[in-house]
């Protein structure tokens, strides 16, 4: 192919877009619906993952070092909670630490415990981070079976009961974005096809004057790439636009001390390039498979 | 050269449209098929540019076979023969301008050659000055000119014409004649269906009259035939 022919290809594949304009603009319109709800579900399920995530790594199992354990004996230790399989990190925290973190996490109930300072119930502690948040309870209970430890606490139900909700609820996630994916592309590409039904004579006339498959087929191609990406357009400022909004007014809110909304960047980049992606497929593909059915003539 | 070896055409329907034609015409010839509605003249015209293929029997266009032509060969054997439909088949969105034009566009000519040869032909068929109209904003003989500008633009070796004159006045239709005539001096094969008497008793030409799918006559600057 020419490549002045490709150039036409492109213009008239513009030009289809204003001459079917009522046309386009349903087309354009479902695009945009679409879009704009894929979209937000993103947002939602993205946080939703990190939001799990930091959940997740704030699980640490904290060993308590038996009293009267020697400088030497805690070293050892150490050094053996740090061979341990799937270990990440291990770090000391002495008991008057361990109190302050204690009393910061109580909040606002917290004066109660200040007279705690003087008599400190608590063991000086290694915490120690498992490489993957799984692994935190095979790190636990192999560390039980080391000396010098006075008691290991990870919380064991809420840890497990944890990971099963968190499970469900990515799996719910995912199960919702295919599903509104599919739905998305099949009422799209429904929709450029009725527009091309409708075509289905001018296919047929350029054929008897002598066109090939693919001349007619290329503008049709520029004609789907271009729906998807104009119905791109709002469903990207729309939620970039929203999505700045919240972050900068409600940020606060909507994060829980450790687990904190995503910022709006590269978040909202990489969702619209995700949305000019569904778009420009959907657009091709619809427009792609509707003209095929039409050139056997 | 065109050349039908028995053909016979039966549509889907069950309609029996051709029987056994046998037709040869010579490069360059000028040849009216005349005979009564129905007779078969658009089902026969059809074939030679593979709208429609024949049930039985063979075909040959300049030594194309029509019977073994592939799928994707057969936008290349329109390309050279020029088509004016009894029905048009004007492109609806687009304007006279670009109607023409897409003949030229598909064969991938440079956009000022284009621009020249369209209007050179606009010019001829005296549309020139409805050059950005849409077809239905023309009348029915200013479609059927446009239509004629199409089959002839890019300078065919077959020009194929289904009641070119069906739709227009007494002088438009000899005006179109002339055109054909014209493409038909320069070497072009012109073949032409038509019901209008006066032409082809004035201008004589080889006569081909079909009737019930049958060949019923072939003479050379032959009459209309037909009596009122
Ligand atoms: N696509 C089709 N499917 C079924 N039957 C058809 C089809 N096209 C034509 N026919 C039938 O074939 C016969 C011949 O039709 P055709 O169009 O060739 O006649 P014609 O000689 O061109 O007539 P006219 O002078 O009215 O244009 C008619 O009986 C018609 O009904
Ligand atoms: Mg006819």
């Amino acid at each position: 192919m020419k490549g002045r022919t490709l150039a036409r290809h492109g213009k008239e594949g513009l030009k289809n877009l204003g001459r079917n304009s009522w046309m386009s603009f349903a087309s354009i319109s479902a695009v945009t619906i679409m879009l704009f709800v894929v979209g937000v579900f993103l947002l939602l399920i993205v946080n939703m993952n990190s939001f799990i995530s930091s959940v997740e790594e704030d699980v640490e199992v904290q060993v308590y070092i038996e009293l009267g354990t020697s400088d030497q004996e805690q070293a050892e230790l150490e050094q053996q909670l740090k061979n341990l399989d799937h270990v990440e990190s291990v770090t000391y925290l002495s008991k008057d630490e361990g109190l302050d973190r204690l009393i910061d996490s109580l909040g606002q109930d917290s004066e109660a415990f200040e007279s705690l300072r003087d008599e400190n119930p608590l063991n000086d502690a290694f915490i120690v981070q498992a490489s993957e948040p799984q692994q935190t309870e095979a790190v636990a209970e192999a560390a039980s079976g080391l000396s010098y430890i006075d008691s290991i606490d990870y919380g064991e139900q809420v840890v497990e009961q944890l990971f099963n909700v968190t499970k469900i609820l990515r799996i719910i996630g995912l199960v919702l974005v295919a599903g509104l994916m599919f739905t998305a592309m099949f009422l799209i590409s429904n929709t450029i096809k009725l527009t091309i039904v409708a075509r289905q004579q001018e296919i047929q006339i350029m054929k008897l004057v002598g066109a090939t498959n693919s001349f007619i087929r290329w503008p049709f191609f520029v004609e789907g790439l271009l729906l998807g990406v104009f119905g791109a357009v709002i469903p990207i400022a729309a939620i970039t636009g929203g999505y700045h909004y919240l972050y900068t007014n409600y940020a606060d809110k909507l994060s829980i001390d450790f687990a904190e909304i995503l910022p709006v960047y590269p978040l909202t980049l990489q969702i619209s390039a995700v949305l000019i992606g569904i778009g420009v497929l959907v657009g091709i593909w619809g427009s792609i498979t509707s003209v095929r059915k039409f050139l056997k003539v | 050269m065109i050349e039908l070896n028995n053909v016979s055409k039966t549509y889907a329907n069950g309609v029996n449209a051709l029987n056994n034609i046998d037709i040869f015409i010579e490069k360059g010839e000028f040849v009216y098929v005349v005979g009564p509605s129905g007779a078969g003249k658009s089902s026969f015209i059809k074939m030679i540019y593979r709208e429609e293929r024949p049930t039985e029997g063979s075909i040959q266009i300049h030594g194309t076979d029509l019977m073994t032509l592939k799928e994707k060969h057969v936008p290349f054997l329109r390309r050279k023969i020029g088509v004016v439909f009894q029905d048009f088949k004007l492109l609806p969105k687009l304007s006279v301008f670009e109607n023409v034009a897409f003949a030229l566009e598909v064969i991938e000519e440079p956009k000022d050659v284009i621009r020249r040869r369209v209007m050179e032909v606009l010019d001829i068929v005296k549309l020139k000055n409805k050059a950005r109209f849409l077809p239905d904003e023309l009348s029915g003989g200013e479609q059927q000119r446009v239509s004629i500008a199409r089959a002839v633009v890019n300078n065919p070796r077959v020009v194929i014409a289904d009641e070119p004159t069906g739709n227009l006045d007494p002088d438009t239709s000899w005006e179109i004649m002339e055109i054909l005539e014209n493409i038909n001096r320069n070497g072009t094969t012109v073949l032409m269906a038509t019901h209008n008497r006066e032409i082809v008793n004035a201008i004589k030409k080889r006569v081909i009259a079909i009737e019930g799918g049958r060949v019923v006559r072939d003479e050379p600057k032959g009459d209309y035939g037909y009596e009122r």
